[in-house]
């Protein structure tokens, strides 16, 4: 009898640790999360065509431009629209910034403060525009929440940079679970205050990978409505010519 | 009586020269520092008035909350006809002329149109070129430029001299300034730089350019557009009450608390806290006049005890002959108001001497003021106003009058049983 009980007591035990060990299995690590959703956004470089609705006190406007990105470090963006800003030229080489616009046929260097500041009076940053980070490499990452947002399963990961130059030292990222793409964001500053905020509110497929294709960015210290930036289309691994990168590449 | 107690005072120098000297000191040191503080109020309001609030200054609701931001993409639109009313239909009364105040940078560029060189700057967009427009005049163009000359067409500005020898940049050369639209674009435009120019303000002299409005109208995409429209009275004369009138009447008129866009109209004391640094000077010149009196009035008190106990001797004669103690307090005080009239005279003279020199020379205070962020002239002046004649004249003669007052009770104290005995002694 008592051997019967002992064994029964021993089963129960180890079934209970099993199920625990496997439900603990279920959540993934962040970082194992976050690389899922580099892996599927990321690529040695992109072409991406993309609009931007300003929504400012005064009304909306819309500026469209091309991007050749490659990391981090380098960025070209040549705008395309409305007519007063087509022909403008951007480049990015590290942390420095030229800029070219045909009216003045002037290249002009920009410092590096401006990367954060904001890209034609829109809620994105020149650093938000012009940079592909990985952020695994930047950020550690660790799961504090599930939640369902726009009927999608999420994990909520906090990512913490260890990095002293970042722009936003901690994010708050709602990361789908079957596409690992990001749906959701905050971002805070070292001191924790909440600068910006992101939300996106169509994703498409593209080459294979889950590609946000509208997304509302909010600068929160700034008043106004919000920028809704439009992915109108997105090349991954793309073939970009080395000049492109060049301040030549400027005047062309 | 008076002409007796006069020859008195002059031929015993103890009884005279020192009260004497010390009120004209006193008085002379109220009237300058009055006119001194007068002075420094006046070059505030006025550079305050000139190069940014106006007399009055009309903005956005929205824009004037955030007025220190010089938040343009809140700016007035439809300015041509706001401006064709208040000068016709309104208050023609008024000067009125539109402004447009912006940030940005200056880029220098070098041979090959890269970038050589490149400062903060703050922009200043006045009418130029219109052939009624009274700025060159407000802010002092033709006589503020030190290298080349006034803008004569569009493209052209004026750098202060002090940045474009930081940037190496020459009158005749090409700058770009790099700001934001009114909608937050970026904003590029190339200038030719007509000129250097020195206002001997240092929050205008440290990196500042002067454009034609509609050069940066085209450049911040700011058509029929402006931050600001200053008004100022004709005589250039600011009158807080008359100021405060026209700002009601156009409120009324044009204001719309449910409209963000719509204009609404500031007065000078109103804007920058101007209300209460004027307020704090008011205080202090109240503060310098009371401390006056009462130092200068313990100053006579002990010098009329001094003079009372070395006139002891004569006060007490007179006792004995006969002399009414009230009349001998009464001949002191005269004596006193003698002494305050001279010395109030004298310092008050004086006073405006060293003020009126000052105010034609002034000081330079430059040195001081460099990081100053508001608007305030470099010289220092001081400026006599009719208050300077009398702000050190009346308070001289009360407290002598004070003094001796105080001083002379004592020969209430004297008693005539006892003067024989004391004169023996």
């Amino acid at each position: 009898m008592k051997r019967r009980f002992f064994l029964n007591f021993c089963f129960i035990g180890i079934a209970v640790i099993g199920i625990a060990v496997i439900g603990r299995a279920e959540v993934p690590s962040g970082d194992w999360i976050l690389k899922q959703v580099d892996e599927n956004i990321g690529s040695d470089n992109k072409i991406a065509v993309t609009q931007m609705i300003i929504h400012g006190r005064r009304g909306s406007r819309a500026i469209k431009s091309k991007s050749w990105i490659q990391g981090i470090d380098k960025s070209f963006t040549e705008y395309l629209a409305p007519p007063r800003e087509q022909g403008t030229k951007m480049l990015k080489l590290g942390d420095q910034l030229w800029m070219y616009t045909p009216s003045t046929d002037r290249t002009i260097k920009i410092s590096g403060h401006m990367l954060r500041q904001s890209v034609m009076g829109s809620d994105l940053s020149y650093e938000d525009m012009m940079e592909d980070p990985q952020l695994h490499k930047i950020y550690d990452a660790e799961v504090i929440a599930e939640e369902t947002y726009l009927d999608r399963p999420c994990w909520i990961l906090e990512l913490t940079s260890s990095e002293i130059e970042v722009a936003y030292y901690t994010r708050k990222v709602w990361v789908d679970r079957e596409r690992f793409v990001i749906l959701r964001e905050e971002r805070y500053a070292r001191g924790g205050k909440l600068l910006k905020t992101t939300e996106v509110k169509e994703t498409v497929r593209i080459q294979n990978r889950w590609v946000p294709k509208k997304i509302v960015f909010k600068d929160v210290l700034k008043s106004g409505k919000g920028t809704e930036f439009l992915m109108e289309s997105i090349e991954f691994n793309a073939n970009i010519p080395s000049y492109i990168f060049s301040k030549a590449a400027l005047r062309k | 009586m008076i002409k007796f107690l006069f020859k008195g005072l002059v031929r015993d120098r103890s009884r005279s020269l020192f009260p004497v000297l010390t009120v004209m000191f006193g008085v002379m040191l109220t009237v300058w520092l009055y006119s001194w503080i007068k002075g420094a109020e006046n070059t505030f309001i006025e550079s305050s008035a000139k190069f940014s609030t106006g007399h009055v200054k009309i903005m956005s609701r929205a824009y004037a909350e955030n007025a220190s931001q010089i938040p343009n993409d809140l700016a007035l639109i439809g300015i041509e006809e706001l401006l064709k009313n208040l000068k016709k239909k309104d208050f023609p009364e008024f000067i009125w002329t539109p402004r447009i105040r912006f940030a940005g940078l200056i880029d220098v560029p070098d041979e090959y149109g890269e970038t050589m060189a490149q400062g903060p700057v703050a922009g200043l967009a006045v009418d130029l070129f219109s052939p009624r427009s009274p700025e060159k005049e407000i802010i002092n163009l033709e006589k503020s430029i030190i290298r080349g000359r006034l803008p004569e067409k569009p493209g052209e500005i004026l750098i202060s001299d002090e940045f474009a020898q930081k940037l190496n940049l020459e009158p005749g050369e090409t700058a770009t300034l790099i700001s934001s639209t009114m909608y937050g674009s970026m904003a590029v435009k190339n200038f030719y730089v007509a000129g250097t120019v020195r206002f001997g303000i240092a929050a205008m002299d440290r990196g500042t350019i002067v454009a034609d409005i509609s050069d940066i109208q085209n450049a911040l995409d700011m058509e029929d557009a402006a931050g600001e429209i200053l008004g100022f009275f004709k005589d250039f004369m600011y009158r807080n009450k008359k100021a405060d009138e026209i700002k009601a009447a156009f409120n009324l008129r044009y204001s719309d608390e449910e409209d963000e866009f719509s204009p609404v109209m500031d007065t000078l004391y109103n804007q920058n806290g101007l209300a209460d640094i004027l307020a704090m000077t008011e205080v202090f010149s109240g503060v310098v006049v009371g401390i006056f009196i009462v130092a200068m009035s313990i100053v006579l008190w002990n010098a009329g005890l001094m003079g009372n106990i070395r006139r002891y001797g004569e006060i007490g004669v007179r006792l004995a002959m006969g002399e009414d103690k009230g009349h001998i307090y009464r001949s002191i005080i005269a004596e006193s108001l003698i002494i305050g009239c001279i010395g109030s005279f004298l310092g008050t003279a004086l006073g405006l001497a060293i003020s009126y020199y000052l105010q034609v020379k002034g000081i330079n205070v430059g040195s001081l003021m460099k990081d100053a962020s508001f608007m305030f002239g470099e010289v220092m002046r001081a400026k006599i106003t009719p208050v300077s004649f009398i702000i050190g004249f009346f308070p001289g003669i009360l407290a002598t009058l004070l003094g001796a007052s105080i001083s002379g009770i004592g020969i209430y104290k004297r008693k005539t049983s006892q003067l024989i005995r004391e004169l023996e002694a």
